[in-house]
């Protein structure tokens, strides 16, 4: 049965459709692999056994009469931010107690419309506020990877922490994420998976609960570039619930494979090399650059002078549109609710004891920068540089760069109750250093697995690309994967 | 810029998030990191700079001005924490 569990999205869906195995064999073999592996690894918060062999039995039916879609019978994990009919939907968050939504997410919908089984709901740092994946009501998730010769425990990065592990530990054929400031980049690099955020408007927000919705995207967590190509391609759609959702047709991501990348303008930016930056950091770079200089693409240096203000302006414009959205949670029309002295109390109360404190943390910095008299020097201040950030990216496209290189994250994966990260936030807001200016522009990114440190811990590259050039970034992602090969912890759950 | 604690009572009670007398103190000091890091926005010059209103320039999209949707009054209250014959049921908020 274990077997079964190795098998790439790709390949499970040659062997399904060449009825060489079916759906619910390798559901079952999912699901047993996560009964034995999640007490040690927290990826789950909700394992859905039942709905799991309901979908694959009627996806086995389909298969038998030589019908379904792009990812019939193939089992996959699902972020808690995504609502899920009847299924429990709570970002991981104690205010949203028991909620069950009575609609589905458009990105699920999606999914589900192609075949794709529900194997459970995944953990995540709450309201997906994080880095660590250490914020969730359910606990912190553990990376499957452990340095050489170690065993202590590390996260698997955030907010997409559940995802990612469960992706790198073979826990499902892959999952759903989503990205704000690198809460699907961040996660892949740390656990040696490959994660797309893709441009702003490419996949509906419909039903997925908003942290911050000018920077909110739904992407996959895949083990390979071809997975990712094939999980974007069902995700991705129009929708008409949502007004920012672009009305442009999905392309076939994975027909971008194996295309070449000669004469492609790769863009180098110089403010991406930090003070401080480990070697391994750089020398990976170097490795990446190296491999598409072989592959025959022209390495040109950029500069992007604004990236060093794209965290601070981020940790004004996410807050803010946080403490807007999350002023729904008040105790009323679901969720938690802590009894007040009178209903002003009764929301105080509420709102104090349902989110932790990265949360409540997040709605003060919010409320405080949309407040009479700060609201120009710092909300508006923020999006100011943000329109700066954009035309950076802009320029360095209009000078014909046609993707740009960077790494994924600032360092491997950290330890669980890492003490300098608790003791100040800025610090684990640093992790999303290299990430988040692509957030701020609407662009797509994407992170694929290069190499290991001296630990033995994975690293990823980042490729950011022109607004929905996607399959450039798949094209380029995979001659990087090729070279690099494929990283696989070694099973110690 | 800095919050005092008086500042940090205000915007708690803004936020209608409750926060005790012996957490103003390291509230405080968490949002004045947080503060003090976006301070380094000050040294960008923005002058004749528009600020963002949309990542992809995109018309909004419109629709008809049409029912599409409706007649789910148990559906919406299903989650609540309290209900009584499809209302929401709050605290006594008129004298």
């Amino acid at each position: 049965m274990t077997e079964l569990t190795q098998l790439t999205i790709a390949e499970a869906r040659e062997k399904l459709q060449s009825k060489e195995i079916t759906s619910v064999e390798l559901t079952d073999a999912y699901l047993s692999a996560i009964d034995s592996a999640n007490e040690q690894l927290n990826a789950y918060i909700k394992v859905t056994h039942d709905k799991a062999h309901e979908m694959a039995a009627a996806s086995d039916a389909k298969l038998a009469r030589g019908e379904g879609g792009n990812l019939e019978g193939i089992p996959l994990g699902i972020k808690d931010l995504f609502a899920t009919e009847g299924v429990q939907t709570q970002a991981c968050s104690h205010i949203l107690d028991k909620f069950e939504p009575k609609y589905e997410s458009t990105v699920t919908k999606n999914l589900w419309d192609d075949g794709a089984v529900m194997l459970g709901k995944l953990n995540m740092d709450e309201f997906a506020m994080g880095s660590s994946n250490e914020t969730s009501h359910y606990g912190a998730v553990t990376n499957p990877w452990r340095a050489k010769n170690s065993n202590e425990s590390l996260v698997p990065g955030g907010s997409s922490g559940g995802s990612a592990s469960a992706v790198s530990a073979h826990l499902c054929a892959g999952a759903t994420a989503t990205d704000t400031g690198g809460s699907i980049r961040q996660p892949a690099a740390f656990t040696g998976t490959v994660g797309i955020k893709p441009t702003y408007g490419r996949c509906s927000r419909w039903g997925t609960v908003a942290f911050a919705s000018s920077l909110d995207q739904a992407g996959p967590i895949a083990r390979d570039v071809r997975d990712a190509a094939i999980m974007l391609r069902s995700m991705a759609s129009t929708d008409a619930k949502d007004t920012t959702c672009v009305d442009m047709p999905v392309p076939d991501y994975e027909a971008a494979l194996g295309g070449s990348v000669k004469g492609m303008k790769i863009g180098i930016p110089k403010e991406y090399r930090m003070d401080g930056m480990p070697d391994d950091i750089e020398k990976l770079w170097q490795q990446g650059i190296a491999w598409l200089k072989d592959a025959g693409a022209e390495i040109v240096d950029i500069s992007l002078p604004h990236t060093k203000y794209a965290l601070p302006a981020y940790y004004i414009v996410a807050p803010a549109e946080a403490s807007s959205n999350l002023a729904r949670y008040d105790g009323v029309r679901y969720g938690l609710r802590v009894d007040g002295k009178n209903i002003e109390d009764m929301y105080e109360q509420t709102r104090a004891e349902g989110f932790g404190p990265e949360v409540r943390r997040r709605i003060m910095i919010g409320t405080y920068v949309l407040s009479a008299g700060y609201y120009d020097a710092y909300y508006i201040k923020a999006q100011k540089v943000r329109t700066l950030i954009k035309r950076d990216f802009e320029n360095a496209f209009a000078q014909g760069i046609d993707t740009i290189l960077t790494p994924a994250t600032p360092s491997s994966a950290f330890a669980i109750g890492d003490k300098e990260m608790a003791s100040d936030p800025v610090k684990m807001y640093l992790n999303d250093i290299f990430t988040v200016t692509v957030n701020m522009a609407g662009l797509p990114g994407i992170a694929v697995p290069a190499g290991l440190d001296e630990k033995g811990l994975p690293l990823g590259l980042q490729l950011i690309g022109k607004p929905f050039d996607e399959e450039g970034l798949f094209k380029t992602a995979h001659v990087i994967e090729q070279a690099a090969g494929r990283f696989t912890p070694d099973k110690w759950w | 810029m800095s919050v005092d604690q008086a500042t940090v009572k205000r915007v708690a009670k803004l936020s209608r998030i409750a926060i005790s007398e012996e957490n103003l103190g390291k509230m405080e000091g968490e949002l004045n990191a947080i503060l003090g890091f976006v301070e380094q926005l000050s040294e960008v010059d923005v002058d004749g700079v528009e600020p963002m209103t949309s990542v992809t320039p995109m018309e909004m999209k419109k629709r008809a001005d049409g029912v599409t949707d409706g007649a789910k009054a148990q559906d919406i209250v299903a989650n609540a924490p309290e209900s009584d014959d499809n209302f929401f049921v709050v605290p006594k908020v008129v004298e």
